[in-house]
């Protein structure tokens, strides 16, 4: 009884793990043989052996550094725009808005139950040539004749905060609610203004929504090629945008792997020291 | 005559302390209210050209008809593409919920060797991106020659979906009070008894959530899709690929009907909700 009793949770793990074995691990040992094929002499496009080239990798970074670059440096905006937009809005449904918190709660989540595409289609048209943004700018000479707002690297950055702005508000609303307001009042109590308590008290509390909002949007604005692909220009392609041609129109295997990979290492690295830094200096 | 003249200039100043000082009051309503402006334009953009009578590309205002909603069929391959996504969506949040449920339970439920591995495991899927996991996969199927389609599919969305099923069962296995099964065993309720009169209710309307963001999760999804379906379409890869000519606005119809049917079902649950509390 008490062995059958120990083996419960293995056989309510089994099933599950099994297919994330499969499905999970087994792909992403497979991505790093790929990484390191080359192609084979005299053979059809796409096939490849295993010749443990590891230069792959070095070949693939130096070809899309830029792509690389540019992945992280929209992704970092694309997380601070998404924070800047979201705390304030977080901070008022937690604090400021009585029996209308769940109604405005559910008003934050309800524009993504339209399709994430139809929504940055929408964008690219309202900010395009035929929307009425760019016309109503121009008249008011707002910017020139010349100057677009789609196929730039502003629209992209753009349609990522818009896109991934649910996965910042949400934790952070949820630890900000989770505030006990006692804690804010004793910070009045001992004769701090608003702005301090603000400060020394809420910020401090909401670290952890902080900390999972920007991991949650970060992530996958980083490896993300729709809005790039949508919005943007030849010159914002992101690395999603290699790998995903890589794959189809290149058929070059190992080179998207090899950046797969890199991309997964790279993040991996960042969120490491991210939370070391946010646990060690603010969380405590 | 002093008097008069300051009784007369003394009232610009509170004027304009009491604008600042509703300004200062009102100024989180005032952000509210632009931010969910901005969060709200694109759904309604959507909602409204709908209802363009536009022919085949959507980019230009060209009069008002109901036909795309009376018709949502009129341009064939976006019903197509609906079908797939609602069947991919359907499937992946069976095997999904059913997975990730038991891990939730053996995880929240069981001290075992081996728990923090569990955890990490559960993580990773969340923490890859969303292009790595799509392109390993591929390349999985590629090795053992399954071609990319309608399972394939299926299966990828299974992935991603159970790490969210599993955090969002355990978080409403965490809040459950021990002490209801606790009675329940003193009531004489053998442990199965216990676990389906007492817990499984307890914990159904996690489950039912987590089903709920894992069809939302699976339908919505583009880019683990777009490198294992092959060539079936499922309707973010329609949007994709017919973006660049204009989307049909039979699209846009779907889409808000989406938004009006998930509005409403999140409605009724708080409803539901808040009638149980009382």
């Amino acid at each position: 009884m008490k062995i059958g009793k120990a083996r419960v949770p293995y056989l309510l793990l089994l099933p599950g793990f099994a297919f994330l074995f499969t499905f999970f691990i087994l792909p992403i040992i497979n991505l790093a043989q790929t990484s390191t094929q080359t192609p084979v002499a005299g053979g059809d496009t796409g096939e490849y052996e295993q010749s443990f080239a590891f230069s792959n990798y070095i070949n693939a970074f130096i070809d899309n550094r830029e792509q690389f670059g540019r992945s992280f440096l929209y992704a970092t905006l694309a997380t601070i725009f998404a924070l800047a937009i979201a705390y304030p809005l977080a901070y008022a449904i937690a604090f400021k808005s009585g029996k209308f918190k769940n109604i405005l709660l559910v008003l934050v989540v309800a524009p993504f139950f339209t399709s994430f595409l139809l929504r940055t289609v929408a964008w690219k048209q309202i900010l395009g040539e035929e929307g009425f943004v760019v016309p109503t700018l121009r008249s008011l000479h707002v910017i020139s004749e010349q100057t677009t707002l789609t196929s730039t690297a502003f629209a992209v950055v753009a349609g990522m905060t818009y896109n991934f702005l649910p996965f910042m508000t949400l934790p952070l609303y949820a630890s900000l609610e989770r505030i006990d307001p006692r804690t804010i009042e004793a910070s009045g109590d001992l004769y701090a203004n608003g702005l301090t308590t603000f400060r020394r008290v809420t910020v401090p509390l909401s670290m952890p929504g902080v900390v999972a909002g920007t991991l949650l949007t970060f992530i996958p604005a980083a490896g993300d090629y729709v809005n790039a692909a949508i919005l943007g220009s030849p010159n914002t392609k992101m690395i999603g945008n290699v790998i995903e041609s890589r794959y189809f129109k290149i058929v070059d295997y190992p080179t998207a792997a090899a950046l797969s990979f890199t991309l997964m290492a790279a993040i991996l690295i960042l969120v490491t020291l991210y939370i070391r830094k946010a646990g060690t200096e603010e969380l405590v | 005559m002093s008097q008069k003249f300051k009784d007369a200039t003394i009232p610009s100043i509170p004027t304009k302390a009491r604008i600042s000082r509703w300004f200062g009051r009102n100024m989180l309503r005032i952000y509210m209210f632009f931010g969910f402006t901005y969060l709200f334009i694109p759904v309604a953009y959507t909602f409204a050209f709908s209802f363009n009578d536009s022919g085949k590309s959507n980019l230009i205002w060209k009069g008002f008809t109901l036909s795309n909603w009376q018709n949502p069929c009129g341009a064939p391959e976006v019903c197509n593409a609906l079908g797939n996504s609602i069947k991919i969506g359907f499937l992946a949040t069976l095997f999904s919920t059913i997975l990730g449920t038991m891990i939730a339970f053996a995880i929240g439920r069981y001290k075992f060797k081996g728990r923090s591995g569990s955890n990490l495991l559960i993580f990773l899927p969340m923490a890859t991106p969303e292009i790595v996991l799509g392109a390993s996969l591929l390349s999985l199927f590629l090795v053992f020659k399954i071609n990319p389609g309608f399972w394939p599919t299926v299966f990828a969305h299974v992935t991603f979906c159970i790490s969210f099923v599993v955090v969002t069962v355990k978080a409403r296995i965490a809040s459950l009070d021990p002490r209801l099964e606790q009675a329940a065993m003193d009531l004489y309720a053998n442990e199965f008894e216990t676990f389906r009169r007492v817990t499984l209710p307890l914990v159904a309307p996690g489950i039912a959530g987590a089903a709920l963001l894992a069809f939302s999760l699976s339908f919505d999804d583009f880019i683990i899709t777009n490198f294992n379906s092959g060539t079936l379409i499922t309707f973010p890869k329609f949007v994709y690929i017919s973006a660049a000519r204009g989307i049909p606005a039979q699209a846009n119809a779907i889409g808000s009907a989406m938004f009006f049917l998930a509005l409403a079902i999140v409605i009724a649950i708080q409803l539901v909700n808040r009638k149980k509390a009382r």
